[in-house]
């Protein structure tokens, strides 16, 4: 077994900004090299691990995708003794304010985002939001060292140790969506001991939080039979309606929608009440903004589900989720594709590549 | 290289009327490739065979100069010969008040505002539904052109020495460059693609077909760039006449980082000097090629450019002439990222 | 008639198959081959049916079965329906409207606070839709449940009906926003083509032109239309106003030349042009670049497709029910037909 909370931790505070992914690459790459028959990295990054299903080929295949980015910032300019800088992926200004943070420099500098002191500020100067025109980041460093050290372009990280908080719930940055990369971990350890006949492509993703980039060219690439995006979701928490929520440890959320072929929501739903696992369903209206969005019209179509695993404060340094929900994505996942047979494409009624 | 430079900006082509701009450009490369090609889509694609005898290990190379413009598109011709318009790419309504117009027939006018002399246009701005292109028309029957008509804009190019001015220099100052350096290149290992792409500005859309059918190893694309350098400006670390950029992000893609890297080294072997580009607002044919069939590593080589998307697009002639430079010197060598 | 059975079918983005198999039935007999893809499009080849040099020109027409509508998000204890809009509704025409809710069309309504209760000034805004529930007439959540499901689908209820016989022959319905390309689609097969006729019923249009997307990539067409139920605003306007209508009623097809998601190949519109004028077909331009279509999809598959878009014009599109002129409608058969029969031998240049 993986012990998967510690694999959380390093994967939520290794550094892996939007189009820099290598460090959590890295890490990913060690969990899964011992679980997979084959591991490569594409064109754009995505990390992706075979492991091979029982029997003779061809073989069916399925995709499995969590995205490996986080969002982040980016050095625009220096000014003075200050450090400029732009968004990668939709970062709240809101929330960086005073957050502590890494300057990926020629060496990792630390650095805070500068506030002003409120006792000099005018009443209305407070209520606004700080555009990001006014906000900088200090190193400590006079500008001479900084111009040598910084350079436009360099990554700023969030600095954040995840911690534990009670009920096996952990908090920490970038749990959106290692969560998601650890759960395909949970799932491809549970199929080491289970027979399974189709092909299966765990894919750690690049780009997402920029537009689904990653998923759209590896998906392209393997042109898997079907997919399944794991992504987390909107947790129960304060200050946010009902309606656009799924309940915490209450296993992932199996979507439907547009974007989910409904025999992929049948199959799972059954899996889930076959094994008596905790699951919920959720309803996407359109746009799921998951890496499902840009596998489903990958090439002619793919049959694609999208698996929420409930999290709380998303896009901040103390996203909150349940271990539990994490296990159980990888399990009905591991379950679902050890269920998969030939008869489940021909059940779809799809006939793939036919007609051109 | 100016004359060159003058021939292009003055061109008329409004994305998705690329057909007298690509006449123009195919004239002058058709000489120096293997073969040339025009697309579904418009793209001009000319390629460049690798030489083995250059070197090993060569690559397929797409360089990417869109070579469409801003433009107006007609909808509707009113009783009195008004033409009503939509833009084709991100116009500017502040920039057209009194703007000159031409369309693929010859045909001028002159944009005119509703509120024009009025008081409330003293206190507006103008808003394209209150904007109209008078041909010189007196009713729908004798207007020169029709529904569906594009218009370009029509400045002539100055040039100030150093500095130059025109009308879409966003993107032609581009293909001057890619052209100019194709003119200037050896043999080289690498089959080199020049594409003129068509549709950037509404979309990127030439560069989505052109990168499926030529499925390149690397993709790069030369676009014009936003500054920091003129008066309140808002903050951007590129300023004109200090070299070349080399983007690292925009707001539609980030860059290879192995790309990046190539880009720069090359840059500091050859000791022209460069800017590193992180830009906010825009992006350019290189986040669709980044995305074609399984992925291909991109990048792109900016131009600094002053008061982009307005009719008067200025550029430093230094900077134009270093990007020739290191283009030649990044297309000739054996990549290796 | 296929618009009329076709307008009253149900089938919101994601759920379109049962207008798919109404649409098979119809053309089952006509077609050669056809299949059912993952997004749910209906692909149907009628192949070439006239002697000529080489292969026939592979021309895709589209025209999607999805119309916009609502989906069940949540069943509230009183028994009432929470819902999520699917594809582009604008809020102020869902009020005091009734719905059909699932497969099994049961019905509800969506209700608002009575006019008494609402202050003058909240009177004039907008509702605010993401409190609107539809009410089934449930007692409570258990009653609710043995009726819909949570994911359940909801169309309008509105049902066709031609207005006029003689002059406009105007017709109302709902989902002419596509269904009239779809019926157009359906009458066009009937005729035999000297081209490969690959017609798709696409999905998914309203959240993106996903349907289309892969049927052109499965297909690789050399040219594409796409056949939709269009934008017509010529209502009356203010005296001194001489705005566009877009498309004006009984003016005959509208041909696009651009709109948000693509430019058409003008190749394409100067050969619909010279097929209207050679047959006496009138025709209007789409006059503004608003909303998006399959084209858009389309001409960007693979390495590029020329392509145009052909249209019904459609009073009150994306509102529960809308109007249009048959007499635009069998005009619109008629250009595309002749069209497709001067394809032979490839694209005019």
């Amino acid at each position: 077994m993986i012990e998967s909370t510690e694999l959380l931790r390093q994967l939520s505070q290794a550094s892996g900004v939007t189009g820099y992914e290598d460090e959590v690459r890295q890490l990913v790459q060690e969990a899964w090299e011992p679980l997979a028959d084959e591991i490569r990295t594409d064109a754009l990054g995505n990390l992706i691990a075979v492991k091979r299903g029982q029997g003779d080929g061809p073989r069916p295949t399925i995709m499995l995708a969590a995205h490996m980015d986080e969002i982040g910032l980016m050095v625009s300019a220096i000014d003075g003794n200050f450090v400029r800088f732009t968004t990668v992926g939709g970062v709240d200004l809101r929330t960086i304010v005073g957050q502590e943070v890494t300057v990926h420099g020629t060496d990792p500098l630390p650095g805070i985002v500068a506030s002003r002191p409120p006792h000099i500020l005018t009443a209305q100067e407070r209520s606004q939001v700080i555009p990001l025109e006014k906000l900088f980041i200090d190193v400590g460093l006079p500008e001479e060292t900084l111009q040598q050290r910084v350079h436009v372009g360099d990554l700023i990280t969030m600095r954040r140790e995840m911690i534990s908080l009670a009920g096996e719930f952990v908090a920490g940055k970038a749990i959106d969506d290692r969560a998601g990369v650890v759960s395909l971990t949970v799932c491809l350890d549970m199929l080491q001991g289970m027979r399974h006949t189709w092909d299966v492509y765990a894919v750690a993703t690049t780009q997402e939080e920029i537009g689904l980039r990653g998923a759209t060219v590896s998906a392209y690439g393997l042109a898997p039979d079907i997919s399944i995006a794991v992504d987390v979701g909107f947790g129960k928490q304060q200050g946010v309606s009902d309606s656009k929520i799924i309940d915490m440890d209450a296993g992932p959320a199996i979507a439907m929608g547009p974007n989910v072929h409904p025999k992929m929501h049948e199959r799972l739903v059954a899996t889930g009440k076959q094994y008596e696992l905790k699951y919920q369903t959720e309803v996407i209206a359109g746009r799921s903004g998951t890496d499902g969005w840009a596998m489903q019209v990958s090439r002619e179509g793919i049959p694609t589900a999208v698996l929420s695993i409930p999290l709380r404060y998303m896009h901040t340094t103390v996203e909150t989720i349940c271990t539990r929900d994490i296990e159980r994505t990888g399990r009905l996942m591991a379950l679902f594709i050890a269920g998969l047979d030939e008869a489940f494409l021909g059940e779809m009624g799809i006939e793939k590549g036919a007609g051109a | 290289m100016k004359e060159l430079i003058r021939q292009l900006v003055e061109a008329y082509g409004p994305s998705g009327h690329e057909g007298q701009i690509r006449a123009l450009i195919e004239e002058q490369v058709a000489p120096h490739v293997d073969d040339v090609r025009t697309d579904a889509m418009g793209n001009l694609i000319a390629l460049k065979r690798g030489r083995p005898e250059a070197g090993g290990g060569g690559k397929s190379v797409m360089v990417a100069a869109h070579m469409d413009e801003i433009g107006l598109v007609v909808t509707y011709i009113d009783e009195k010969g008004f033409l009503r318009f939509a833009p084709t790419g991100g116009v500017s309504p502040m920039t057209l008040v009194g703007s000159r117009v031409r369309f693929a027939n010859g045909a001028s006018g002159v944009i005119g505002w509703e509120k024009w002399m009025r008081p409330e246009g003293a206190t507006s701005r103008p808003d394209l539904s209150e904007l109209y292109i008078d041909v010189g028309a007196t009713s729908r029957d004798d207007a020169p052109v029709g529904v569906g008509d594009a218009a370009g804009f029509v400045r002539p190019f100055e040039d100030l020495g150093q500095r130059l001015i025109a009308k879409s220099m966003d993107n032609r100052i581009s293909c001057a460059v890619a052209m100019q350096a194709l003119f200037d290149l050896g043999d080289s290992p690498n089959d080199l693609y020049f594409c003129f792409t068509a549709q950037e500005e509404v979309g990127t859309r030439g560069a989505v077909t052109a990168s499926y059918g030529i499925d390149p190893d690397l993709g790069l694309a030369v676009d014009v760039t936003l500054v920091g350098d003129t008066p309140k400006a808002r903050p951007m670390a590129v300023s004109l006449g200090e070299g070349p950029a080399i983007k690292i992000m925009d707001s539609g893609m980030l860059a290879h980082p192995g790309v990046v890297r190539w880009m720069m080294e090359t840059a500091d072997a050859l000791g022209i000097p460069y800017q590193r580009e992180v830009l906010q607002g825009g992006s350019t044919d290189a986040r669709s090629i980044q995305l074609s069939r399984a992925g291909v590593p991109s990048g792109c080589l900016s131009i600094p450019c002053r008061y982009v998307h307005t009719p008067s697009e200025m550029v430093d002639y230094g900077d134009v002439q270093q990007a020739v430079s290191l283009l030649v010197e990044l297309l000739g060598q054996e990549i290796a990222l | 008639m296929i618009l009329e059975t076709l307008s009253n079918a149900r089938g919101v983005s994601g759920n379109e198959a049962a207008v798919r198999d109404l649409i098979l039935e119809a053309v089952r007999e006509q077609i050669d081959e056809h299949q059912v893809d993952a997004l749910g499009n209906l692909i149907c080849l009628k192949k070439a049916r006239a002697e000529g040099d080489g292969q026939p020109l592979r021309v895709m027409v589209a025209a999607h079965m999805d119309e916009i509508g609502l989906i069940v998000t949540g069943i509230n204890s009183d028994g009432s329906l929470s819902f999520d809009k699917v594809g582009g509704i604008d809020d102020r025409v869902m009020l005091s409207k009734q719905v059909l809710v699932g497969d099994n069309a049961v019905p509800g309504v969506i209700g608002y606070a009575p006019i008494h209760l609402i202050s003058p000034s909240e009177r004039l805004k907008a509702p605010d839709m993401s409190k609107a529930v539809i009410d089934i007439g449930a007692a409570n959540k258990g009653a609710a449940e043995g009726l819909v499901n949570i994911g359940d689908y909801v169309t309008f209820h509105a049902t066709y009906q031609q207005l006029d016989n003689e002059r406009l022959r105007t017709a109302k319905g709902k989902a002419f926003d596509d269904r009239a390309g779809c019926a157009v689609l359906v009458e066009l097969l009937q005729s035999d083509y000297p081209v490969d006729l690959y017609a798709a019923f696409t999905a998914q249009e309203e959240v993106g032109l996903r349907g289309a997307q892969v049927a052109a990539y499965r297909i690789n067409p050399d040219v594409a239309i796409a056949l939709e139920g269009t934008i017509c605003d010529d209502l009356p306007k203010e005296k001194d106003d001489d705005s566009s209508p877009v498309t004006q009623l009984g003016q005959g097809p509208a041909i696009t030349f651009m709109d948000r998601s693509f430019i058409a190949d003008r190749r394409l519109v100067d050969l619909l042009i010279r097929m209207a004028q050679q047959h006496d077909i009138p025709y209007q331009f789409k006059q503004a670049v608003s909303g998006g279509t399959d084209a858009g999809a389309m001409h960007l598959a693979r390495e590029g497709v020329p392509s145009v878009a052909v249209a019904v014009p459609s009073r009150y599109i994306h509102a529960p029910v809308s109007l249009l002129s048959l007499n635009d409608f069998d005009h619109t058969v008629q250009l595309v037909r002749a069209a497709l029969s001067a394809l032979q031998g490839g694209l005019p240049s």
